[in-house]
């Protein structure tokens, strides 16, 4: 019973280490194996996993296993964190909204048709120019709709994300020549690099500065977690309407794109 | 019977339209008020020059070299990148060492860059313009909303360098034509330029067709970002309408072009031929270049035309005749980037910290463990190196009262001017002041001075009730008189003050 423990707790910590994969460690590999073939060691990871404050989204031969940490463990990032090394005389708020779309765009990108998010095998290409574009493409888009339209000038909380990133400049030449960290594409790089640090990202050598491609662990937190947690903040403050369970999500964005 | 009834009718749909007149929301106004804030960063370099500290600025017209930055930016515009920064600066400078000739080519570069800089607004997070302007909503509401703009814009290109683009701002500023219509500006642009030659008027010839080449500039610049879009994704972009529209709209531009500048082309020639005032033949020749460097940009902007459709069709093959979805998953562009980025900054925070949460994998605590503790604890302090110099202890001075004055001064001074209800001569109070403190006759001397035109109305703003108030005796103070206070005599009372801008 205490090895079948230890052997759990082991594939839990290769899961927090964000480079190791089942390929390149024989170890992790067994442990893999052992959890698909072996239903009750997978629920005792699973009971384990649930003992530290995570979740087990997926185990596969390829990624090795994929944990989230549950509401309010030592695990959790919070974007608060994140943004708080920035420096900059903007308000904090549109700061942390800032970082948190640039990361939704960053997956958004990556993975463009929901197809391509429903595929396991899909690897997704992000560059940071083309995060910043997709971004930008966004505010262009929502520009023509709010009709030229300005906002008020006495609510600036109440003005849409959007503007505060057609705001930012998307490069600023700075003294000594390297990327501003304050511009939307310093701010892309760095979004990027961190994905890359969580073992999400990998970066794609080659001419092209700031490539990467995704991985599998990136793909199923996306697909698994986030966009379920994401979609219920959203239904929360009653922004997405509930999409018809047999209706194409496709045909409904076509169309609202057209309108 | 019926007369009576349609006129109250009429009446009071008059009187409704009055009333309602002055809280319409008015377009033309918003319009013009912005118009009027893009210009307000080119004013504003006048009056900042003066603050320059290592600039006497008088000689420069900032605003005109601002104005001549936009156009050089304007000017390398191209489909495909900008203009450099260098070399707008130093397109710029013959025009600043004009204005200068005695100033050092050094001041000529450097004010040259503050124009840039600041056009480009240099400083600020956003480098970006704002203006606050008021307008009333269909409810009738007076509602302030605020209008962010750029004039430059620093971009990126593929290799990393970043280079300068005008803004649509930038370049309805530049060319005086305040949001109107791009075809018929142009066409009035033509008969213009048409007409100004027949005319012999040279300099404005040459000024309409550049502001020709403005808007072929623009038409191009629509274009580009409507073709750029398209290849990220067709449906961003209406080719049912919309981009059908701008692209038959630029032909029929280019048509009109091919057809005006041919004519121009012709009859400056002949200008040209026939001048016989120096002046005139190189303003022609000016005309020449500048009509056939239109030519080249409506060729271009005439191959993107071409290609535009064809570039369509392919990316609907490429990107709508993909694989139909298999399996149902989220559309993270359409249900989450593009409706949170459409939220207020107030309500998009949850959503997105929650989608950082739960897409970004774990923080890894740091632990520590036995072996690292041990070795943590054992490990020899790095000594710094070097600790600097050494502090030096600082020299403290007591404080010195400045101030000539003392407190007792003044509370003495002022039981002796409490003069309600009395009125005393000046030499009077210097008298009495000598023999209480030396030197208070001239504190005295300085307050009754104060009273002899003293600020009625802010002693009303600050709520006083009296005011102490001076007048001429005609005679003059003793020679030798008390504290050295010389001059005309005064006498001094405290009157009452009312205030009758409030009722009472």
């Amino acid at each position: 019973m205490n090895d079948d423990v230890t052997a759990a707790a082991s594939l839990i910590v290769f899961g927090l280490r964000p480079k190791a994969l089942p390929g390149r460690d024989p170890a992790y590999r067994s442990l893999v194996i052992r959890h698909r073939d072996d239903d009750a060691f997978a629920a005792l990871v699973a009971a384990v996993a649930r003992g530290l404050g995570l979740r087990v989204l997926d185990v596969d031969a390829e990624s090795g296993i994929v944990l989230s940490p549950l509401q309010g463990s030592v695990f959790e990032l919070r974007l608060d964190q994140y943004a708080r090394q920035t420096r900059t005389n903007e308000r904090r708020d549109v700061e942390k909204v800032l970082h948190g779309v640039i990361f939704l765009a960053a997956a958004a990108l990556a993975f463009p048709r929901p197809a391509d998010l429903a595929n396991d095998q899909y690897t997704g290409r992000v560059s940071v120019a083309e995060v910043d574009t997709m971004a930008r493409e966004v505010t262009r888009v929502l520009r023509e709709n709010a009709n030229a339209i300005d906002p008020e000038a006495d609510t600036p909380r109440l003005e849409q994300v959007w503007r505060a990133y057609a705001r930012r400049p998307e490069s600023q030449s700075t003294k000594d020549g390297r990327a501003a960290p304050d511009s939307t594409r310093g701010m892309v790089g760095r979004a990027l690099r961190y994905l890359a640090d969580q073992g999400l990202l990998v970066p794609v050598p080659g001419d092209l500065d700031g490539l990467y491609r995704t991985t599998r662990r990136f793909l199923i937190q996306v697909r698994e977690l986030a966009v379920e947690r994401t979609m219920d903040e959203l239904l929360r403050i009653g922004v997405v309407p509930v999409l018809d369970p047999g209706g194409s999500l496709r045909a409904a964005d076509a169309a609202e794109g057209e309108g | 019977m019926l007369y009576p009834v349609i006129c109250t009718r009429r009446c009071r749909v008059q009187i409704g339209n009055d009333e309602r007149d002055g809280a319409v929301p008015d377009d033309g106004l918003i319009r013009r008020l912005k118009a009027l804030a893009c210009t307000a960063p080119l004013n504003d370099l006048d009056s900042r020059k003066s603050y320059l500290e290592w600039l006497d600025g008088s000689v420069y017209q900032m605003a005109e070299i601002g104005l001549h930055v936009i156009d050089q930016v304007t000017i390398a515009m191209d489909f495909d990148a900008g203009a450099d920064a260098e070399q707008v600066i130093a397109r710029t400078m013959p025009f600043v060492a004009v204005q200068g000739l005695r100033r050092s080519r050094e001041e000529h570069a450097r004010v040259a860059r503050w124009v840039l800089d600041s056009l480009i607004n240099v400083g600020t997070v956003d480098r970006g313009f704002q203006r606050v302007y008021g307008e009333v909503d269909a409810a009738g509401v007076y509602v302030r909303r605020r209008f962010d703009f750029k004039l430059l814009v620093e971009l990126s290109g593929a290799a990393g360098e970043i280079y300068l683009r005008a803004t649509d701002e930038a370049i309805n500023v530049l060319v005086g034509a305040l949001d109107t219509d791009i075809e018929s500006a142009q066409v009035a642009a033509e008969v213009k330029l048409d007409h100004l030659i027949k005319r012999g008027r040279l300099a404005d010839a040459k000024l309409a067709a550049e502001q020709a080449r403005y808007r072929t500039i623009q038409l191009g610049e629509a274009l580009r970002t409507t073709l750029e879009a398209t290849r990220r994704d067709v449906r961003a972009v209406d080719w049912d309408e919309a981009a059908p529209a701008l692209l038959d709209s630029a032909l029929d531009h280019i048509q009109d072009r091919f057809t005006a500048e041919d004519a121009i082309l012709r009859h400056i020639a002949d200008a040209r031929d026939e001048a016989t005032d120096p002046r005139h033949k190189r303003q022609a020749a000016d005309l020449v270049a500048i009509v056939e460097d239109c030519m080249r940009r409506h060729s271009q902007l005439l191959l993107r035309l071409q290609q535009a459709r064809a570039l369509f069709r392919a990316e609907q093959d490429r990107q709508l005749f993909a694989d139909p979805p298999r399996r149902e998953a989220a559309d993270l562009y359409g249900q989450f980037l593009r409706p949170i980025m459409d939220l207020p900054v107030a309500d998009a925070y949850e959503p997105l910290e929650a989608y950082f949460r739960a897409s970004t994998g774990l923080a890894r605590p740091t632990v520590v463990t036995v072996n690292s503790l041990v070795d943590l604890l054992l490990r020899i302090p790095s000594e710094p190196s070097d600790l600097g110099r050494e502090l030096p202890d600082p020299e403290l001075v007591p404080v010195v009262s400045t101030n000539r004055f003392s407190d007792g001064h003044w509370q003495m001074a002022e039981r002796l001017l409490d003069l309600r209800d009395v009125t005393r001569s000046l030499s009077e109070l210097l008298a009495e002041a000598a023999e209480l403190d030396e030197d208070l006759p001239a504190l005295v001397g300085l307050l009754a001075g104060h009273a002899y035109a003293p600020e009625i109305s802010s002693a009303i703003r600050r709520g006083r009730r009296h005011i102490l108030l001076a007048l001429p005796t005609g005679d003059s103070l003793p020679q030798a008189g008390a504290g050295g206070v010389h001059g005309a005599d005064l006498m001094l009372s405290a009157v009452a003050l009312v205030d009758d801008s409030t009722p009472t």
